[in-house]
């Protein structure tokens, strides 16, 4: 797990394609990356609570993310879900100069 | 606490059920359980008998209870002993062979014997049948029948009841000449009327059964052995055997002869115990409840549930309030379905008929009160299911009458909305109840597309779509509110599909976030990326500009994504045509990269799945084939017959036209998913006819094309588009189909939901007839995208950017 309050340095944000998304792996947890078009990078977990699916394999339109195996939907920015049954747990980040920071 | 003494008389369906519901409900610590059963053996499944008898059965696959299932539940079997006495006041009951058995509960399941009516010659003063006379009742009369009946060459069967005519076919197996013989003005009177019965009797007869109606027999002619019948019209059937299936007579003497109210059986209540004994229940067909008996097996399982309830505490109020009795069975090959009465009673009962004797075919229902009363399917109970739900439930009849005989158009709707419960389950695939709907338009959701967005109904395969429409309309009382959208190609962009590909054209827009950009206000919609960007590479075919973000993860990764993340790859293989080097080769990357399952698709192909992200590159650069495409909403594959090279029908080469239709079509991008097939010859082996487009070879060097055929989640087949005379016009009216539906359907609008909507006289109007004068456009564009195919698996080790094939990356520190 994560330790509270450690920054981490994921890498580049030029390994996050624009739109895209990629999952790090963060001592042991799985964090989904997104940089959407219109501006902005979040960090959530990478597997949907529902069945698992892969997020970061998900079609993200403004800040809304859908998972691609049974459309569950969340919003990136709060991790809520705008449909299924619960949401997703997020992780602060920014870009710092090139460099994606978690934490 | 010592357990109770159960005594159950009869060791048959009903008794063995009931003892089974009792151990079932934990009744094997409250009873010490001892059973008598006049025959040797364990409980068998009598319905199976004729079954025994004409061969399709061993007697061994009948039983259900074999000896070892009463010595594993510790239930002592007193086997092919009768109990012969009762004793109320001293609660015993004794068998035959005067072993007594004290009970503190007892179940008569004593079921019923064969009646067998008076007539001369029937028994030897020996006692017993004459030889060559039998009943039709258990294992052992059937062995005798077996074994009677070869070497013998007439038989005659008296009684023209079901059982009857079960034996006569079982005996037509061994080569006789079977004659049956009935009291009565038609066959089967307890199912049927005369109507049915006639053509029951042409059926049979057809068959070689030779039926005599309205015939009493008086006697059984021959001394020590059967010579033949005399009726009472004075006429005789010579004959070598005689069968006697006129009907049961309930097995209630012990009952009787200890006291209990006995009618034509043991009286009971609605706990099914004897109205004079609380301690002593009757089931089954021994049992008279409400003064009716039941000779069928679903009523005996209701009244043994009941007994088992009731007698093991689990639910004292447990009833049985009688059974409506529905049966569907067949008889010499003829299937027939029967419920409740068969002629009307009263003269208000409505009677809806159809017959068709030359096919066998007849179908009549009594309805009363606008609820089916009874009912007879003769030949054809397709329908039969329906029927006797409605029957049993006694739900409200369509007013529409014909329906309740023949499937027209869609199924009937069975109940309506209203009465629909609200569990309901309309979205089979996601599981979204009536209920669930309703409260969601409660809340204010007040189109179908807003309640198909929160609930995901018919968000799965779809079929359901239009039920959810049109629930959702009925909740709001028919005042829907418009939805912007549903005129819209995607939600994301308020234009109409011809709208957005003039706006796309004219402002030359290649990309879906250019789209967005200029067409939605720079909103972006998730749900609406992947139809856009199946548009747009239809209309920009080499110019359209991929941006992998606004593809779905299948068509981003080029496989097809499965339930654990991993991914599908099946190569090309249009036709179904492999050959060993390929198959080495497919083989040798399963193994290298521990494919998991390896599978045939219904396409014809071979799928390998539950591959690693990580590794589709490196596979599909081993595998060295193209793309099968299985992953797309795009052109498929095209699956084919053996056809006219090695087939004996084949007519025309199938296996060349789908190699030419594949290498036509290959990787085209489509509103869904297209399946196409090709058949060579009508027998349609590869299901052409219920494909996205099929072409069917007929005689004359001809090929029929179908189009919007459908055998998934829908049922479709495919209307005939035109008929051409070669593989090259084939490919050139497919290619302008394939190209209309990709510019007019919905995205994600299947071709028989599109060729339902257009309609296939205005296509083959615009596909054949050039109506519209835009054939040679379509053309064009079909050749356009033919030279923009590119095997997405060929650039594999260059992927569209870093990490598009890795399911984690590292972190830096």
């Amino acid at each position: 797990m994560m330790t509270k309050g450690a920054e981490k340095k994921l890498g580049s944000v030029s390994a996050i394609p624009v739109g895209e998304a990629r999952v790090f792996d963060v001592d042991g947890e799985r964090v989904a990356v997104f940089r959407p078009r219109g501006g902005g990078i979040y960090a959530v977990q990478a597997e949907c609570p529902h069945k698992g699916g892969p997020l970061a394999d998900g079609l993200v339109g403004g800040t809304t993310l859908i998972c691609p195996l049974h459309g569950w939907k969340f919003d990136l920015t709060t991790g809520a879900a705008l449909f299924g049954e619960c949401g997703l747990k997020t992780f602060p980040v920014r870009v710092d100069e090139d460099l994606v920071v978690l934490g | 606490m010592t357990k109770q003494k159960l005594v159950v008389i009869g060791n048959g369906m009903a008794g063995a059920r009931v003892v089974e519901d009792i151990l079932d409900r934990g009744g094997a610590k409250q009873f010490d359980i001892a059973m008598f059963g006049e025959e040797p053996t364990g409980n068998y499944n009598r319905i199976l008998l004729s079954n025994v008898l004409n061969g399709s059965y061993k007697e061994e696959e009948i039983f259900l209870n074999p000896m070892e299932w009463y010595q594993e539940h510790n239930i002592r079997l007193h086997a092919g002993r009768k109990a012969s006495g009762l004793l109320r006041r001293a609660k015993l009951v004794y068998g035959e062979d005067g072993v007594p058995e004290p009970y503190d509960k007892l179940i008569i399941a004593t079921g019923s014997r064969a009646f067998i009516p008076p007539m001369e010659g029937t028994t030897i003063p020996a006692g017993g049948l004459k030889p060559g006379v039998f009943v039709f009742r258990t294992l052992e009369d059937c062995r005798q029948i077996a074994a009677w009946a070869k070497g013998n060459r007439t038989a005659a069967v008296i009684g023209g009841g079901l059982l009857g005519l079960e034996a006569a076919r079982g005996l037509q197996n061994f080569g006789l000449d079977v004659h049956v013989v009935h009291l009565g003005g038609h066959l089967m009177q307890q199912q049927l009327d005369a109507g049915a019965g006639a053509i029951l009797r042409s059926s049979m007869e057809a068959l070689g059964i030779k039926v005599h109606l309205n015939k009493s027999t008086t006697a059984i002619l021959g001394g020590e052995n059967v010579l033949g019948l005399r009726f009472a019209d004075g006429a005789t059937l010579e004959c070598d055997m005689v069968i006697i299936s006129t009907g049961i007579r309930a097995n209630w003497e012990i009952a009787a002869g200890c006291g209990l109210t006995v009618e034509r059986g043991v009286v009971v209540d609605d706990q099914m115990r004897s109205v004079d004994d609380p301690n002593i229940y009757a089931v089954g067909e021994v049992a008279q409840h409400r003064g009716h008996m039941y000779g069928l097996v679903a009523p005996l399982w209701e009244q043994a549930k009941v007994v088992a309830d009731h007698i093991t505490g689990k639910n004292t109020r447990a009833a049985y309030h009688g059974s409506k009795v529905a049966t569907k069975l067949k008889v010499m090959g003829v299937e027939v379905a029967s419920m409740g009465i068969v002629d009307p009673q009263t003269p208000d009962d409505e009677v809806v008929q159809f017959s068709e004797p030359k096919r066998g075919t007849y179908k009549k229902l009594i309805i009363r009160d606008g609820r089916l009363v009874g009912g007879i399917l003769l030949g054809d109970i397709g329908k039969a299911a329906y029927l006797m739900q409605a029957f049993d439930r006694n739900t409200p009849l369509p007013e529409e009458r014909l329906q309740l005989l023949f499937d027209i158009g869609d199924p009937p709707k069975q109940v309506t909305f209203a009465e629909m419960s609200a569990n309901t389950q309309v979205c089979n695939c996601n599981g979204v109840s009536k209920g669930t709907i309703l409260a969601c338009v409660t809340s204010g959701r007040r189109n179908a597309r807003a309640v198909m967005d929160a609930t995901r109904a018919g968000m799965g395969c779809g079929s359901c779509k239009s039920m959810v429409a049109e629930i959702v309309e009925w909740a709001c009382g028919g005042e829907t509110e418009e939805d912007p959208s549903v005129h819209s190609y995607v939600p994301g962009v308020p234009l109409t599909k011809p709208e957005l590909i003039r706006a796309v054209l004219e402002r030359n827009l290649k990309s879906v976030s250019a789209v967005f950009d200029l067409l939605a206000g720079g909103k972006e919609d998730a749900a609406s990326k992947p139809g856009l960007a199946s548009l747009l590479k239809v209309l920009w075919k080499a110019e359209y500009v991929d941006e992998k973000d606004a593809r779905f993860v299948n068509e981003r990764l080029h496989a097809n994504i499965q339930k654990d993340g991993t991914f599908s790859v099946v190569p090309q293989m249009p036709g179904g045509i492999t050959n060993p080097a390929q198959l080495r080769q497919i083989a040798f990357v399963a193994e290298k990269y521990h494919v998991p399952l390896v599978k045939l698709t219904g396409g014809q192909r071979i799928d390998l799945l539950g591959v690693r992200k990580d590794d589709l590159p490196k596979m599909w650069r081993d595998l060295d084939m193209p793309s099968g495409f299985a992953y797309g909403k795009s052109y498929r594959t095209c699956k084919s017959c053996v056809g006219s090279d090695f087939c004996r029908f084949g007519i025309g080469d199938s296996i060349t036209l789908a190699l030419k239709i594949e290498a036509e079509f290959q990787g085209f991008d489509s509103p869904h998913k297209m399946k196409l097939a090709t058949a060579g010859c009508p027998r349609n082996c590869s299901e052409a006819m219920v494909k996205d487009l099929g072409a069917v070879a007929v005689e004359g060097g001809r090929w029929e094309i179908y189009i919007g055929g459908a055998a998934g989640s829908s049922i479709r087949k495919g209307d005939i588009m035109c008929v051409v005379d070669s593989h090259e016009e084939v490919l050139k009216y497919m290619g302008r189909f394939i190209q209309y539906y990709r510019e007019n359907a919905k995205y994600l609008e299947r071709t028989h939901g599109f060729v339902t909507r257009v309609g296939i006289d205005k296509i083959r109007a615009v596909v054949v007839e050039d109506s519209e004068g835009i054939a040679d456009r379509l053309d064009r564009e079909i050749a356009e995208s033919k030279a923009a195919w590119a095997d997405p698996w060929k650039n594999a080790l260059l992927p569209a950017n870093e990490g598009q094939f890795s399911s984690l990356l590292p972190v830096l520190q």
